[in-house]
């Protein structure tokens, strides 16, 4: 039932499949090591995929319009910063204060564009590579967003683990009054780290507009902005845990409509739920076996220093 | 976290109307008329065309209309609120645009009878309440005939959405299309349980082409798959909207819904005080069910898509004649015998040759 071909072609869909997810929750996962939760994901997301397209449209440069991605999900999120981090207001009103806002700004810059499309972002090909059976799609078949992703998670797994900057920022997220008490600057490292978040936002966003379905449509986020954010809460807020489990999700979502169309008779809707439930089964399987690395201590906690 | 945001857009919504209200009332002898959307305006589908009918309304009339507009309303208890609140805001004629607003819009009726509501592609009807819908499945015929001489694999991909009896009925008037050109040709049903979610329907349009389809169909409402078969060197058919521009290579033709002349024809009853509660089902023959240009396939397979669309239209052709089996085997209508209009669209079972089970049966 499954040869070669197929099997290289569901792994390459797979792969596709996770990255958005991938993009969008690891940027939300620095934001939450910051120790500010951040429900706008799907709105800096939307507004991103919104930007992108219409930059790209107009300039017919796939670059610019990521790049103008990028600055419009950090630009979303500045409005979460300025509300929750600066004004102390709720972090979980505010995120999602911010996801209604980029759902309606996205759909204003987006009306003109409605009906028409982009060629997306090409796929590498590696001669040689990329015609390998099975894997030589998945590994060296993608296009740049793929790997765009997987620089910035090992970018962004070392960051946190191993640099000075990823130590004050677990810092600000464990326990901001004992940061603020050492003399680092608590709501000005949150602004960062939820600009980042929304830079990775954004950039999910251009990966849908501007190569996972190169054209612009209403809310064709769909949801996947509280996938991320699920996503990092069951991962525990580790990285690797990030990858596995968007990949996981990516997989089970691919594989469910390919089980439909060899018609084995399973009810569509049960494996429609199915990427929720192993993804739901798994993370908390391996959040289990490591007690203790709960969230971070201060997330959802406004600060306010003392005057 | 989705139950939240939905939640979330539904006081939104709230508020929108709200201010809808309070502009309303200065301008009292405006006919007001609202719509409903399952979706977004923009999604080159479903309600986008619903929408380009509501736009043809103000077109015709001008200042004596004020239309409004909900999108992304949920089908259940939001799409109830929604409802109400437009009847309460004045509206005196609310189109409600997807089937699972029928049971709010029949309660919201009950206790607004002198608003008059229309709901699409539903079955139940009041003093108040009128029914219309399309007959897209004698598009669909035509779309299987097209793919069966099409295919070089034999093999049809299908897109659906929910297992509703129009969509059940999509699906059957493409299969009989096709086995009127080929008896063993197959057809491979993805149910993507959503209306719109373009990279979900990218992902089934190319699960369903690594699988052996080489024409893809879909009823979901974003143009995702065209472009998906245009990719990869596919045809395809476009849903709702002509979405050539996605697959200028890839697109055969498309289903396009045009709701202007019914939208038109019912708000002038609602001024001339004619209106009343009906069931109206029009096809290919009253202008609202449209093919898009035939395009990308040889000049005889054209002529037979021609051929077969006047047929429908002059009303020689019916694509549930008989006789019809179901899967099992069964007659389901006789030699000679058409499918009455209720059994359609109330259909819930697979003409013979389908290899798929219906969900949830």
């Amino acid at each position: 039932m499954l040869d070669a071909a197929i099997l290289g072609a569901v792994l390459a869909s797979i792969v596709a499949a996770a990255t958005t997810l991938l993009l969008a929750s690891l940027g939300e996962l620095v934001a939450e090591r910051a120790g500010t939760l951040n429900l706008g994901v799907e709105g800096m997301m939307i507004v991103g995929a919104a930007v992108g397209y219409a930059t790209a449209y107009g300039t017919g440069s796939l670059l610019l319009g990521t790049l103008a991605a990028i600055l419009a999900g950090m630009a979303i999120s500045l409005v979460f910063a300025g509300l929750a981090i600066w004004l102390a207001t709720n972090q979980v009103a505010s995120g999602l204060a911010t996801t209604i806002l980029g759902l309606g700004v996205a759909g204003l810059i987006g009306a003109p564009f409605v009906g028409t499309r982009l060629d997306g972002a090409p796929a590498l090909k590696v001669p040689g590579l990329t015609d390998l059976p099975v894997i030589g799609q998945m590994l060296f078949g993608q296009d740049a967003f793929v790997y765009a992703s997987l620089a910035l998670l090992a970018a962004v797994t070392y960051g946190l683990a191993r640099t000075r900057i990823g130590l004050v920022l677990r810092a600000v997220g464990e326990s901001h009054a004992a940061a603020h008490a050492l003399g680092h600057p608590v709501r000005r490292i949150r602004t960062l780290a939820v600009m980042f978040g929304g830079a990775c936002a954004g950039l999910a966003g251009a990966h849908l507009s501007l190569a996972y379905t190169p054209f612009w449509a209403s809310d064709m986020t769909a949801g996947r902005g509280w996938i991320a954010l699920a996503l990092v809460v069951f991962s525990a807020w580790k990285p690797l845990w990030l990858l596995a489990g968007a990949y996981l999700f990516g997989a089970v979502s691919i594989l469910q409509l390919h089980v439909q169309g060899f018609g084995l008779g399973i009810p569509s809707q049960l494996l429609s739920a199915l990427p929720y439930l192993a993804t739901i089964a798994a993370l908390v399987a391996i959040s289990a076996l490591k007690r203790g690395q709960g969230a971070p201590a201060s997330l959802g906690v406004p600060f306010v220093p003392d005057r | 976290m989705r139950k939240i945001l939905s939640m979330a857009v539904a006081i939104a919504a709230g508020l929108g109307l709200a201010g809808a209200a309070a502009t309303g009332a200065l301008a009292a002898e405006k006919l007001k008329v609202a719509w409903v959307y399952i979706g977004p305006v923009g999604d080159f589908g479903w309600t986008y065309q619903h929408d380009q009918g509501r736009k043809a309304v103000e077109k015709e009339f001008g200042d004596k209309v004020e239309t409004t507009y909900v999108e992304n309303v949920p089908e259940g208890p939001d799409a109830e609120r929604v409802i109400e609140q437009l009847a309460r805001a004045g509206n005196k004629l609310i189109f409600t645009t997807s089937f699972g607003y029928m049971e709010p819009t029949l309660k919201v009726a009950k206790r607004n009878p002198k608003v008059f509501f229309e709901h699409a592609t539903g079955y139940k009807r009041d003093k108040n309440v009128s029914t219309y819908n399309s007959k897209f499945h004698e598009g669909r015929y035509i779309l299987g005939q097209i793919a069966a001489k099409t295919s070089k694999t034999g093999t049809i991909g299908y897109i659906a959405s929910f297992p509703i009896p129009e969509v059940i009925s999509g699906i059957n008037a493409l299969m009989l299309g096709a086995q009127s050109v080929n008896p063993d040709i197959k057809v491979k049903i993805v149910w993507a349980n959503s209306w719109f979610d373009p990279a979900k329907e990218a992902d089934a349009a190319k699960a369903l082409i690594d699988q052996g389809a080489d024409v893809i169909s879909q009823h979901t409402d974003s143009p995702a798959a065209m472009q998906a078969a245009e990719q990869r060197g596919v045809k395809a058919f476009g849903q709702a909207s002509d979405m050539i521009n996605f697959g200028p290579h890839a697109q055969l033709t498309s289903i396009v819904d045009n709701w202007a002349p019914y939208y038109i024809e019912r708000v002038k009853e609602v001024m001339d005080g004619t209106w009343k509660s009906t069931d109206t089902w029009s096809g290919m023959k009253d202008g609202e069910v449209v093919m898009a240009p035939y395009t990308n396939m040889p000049d005889d397979v054209k002529a037979m898509a021609q051929a077969t669309e006047a047929k429908i239209k002059s009303g020689e052709l019916n694509p549930f004649k008989g006789p019809i089996y179901d899967q099992t085997g069964k007659l389901v209508v006789k030699e000679g015998e058409v499918l009455p209009d209720k059994g359609i669209l109330s259909m819930n079972w697979y003409v013979k040759g389908i290899d798929d089970k219906v969900p949830g049966k």
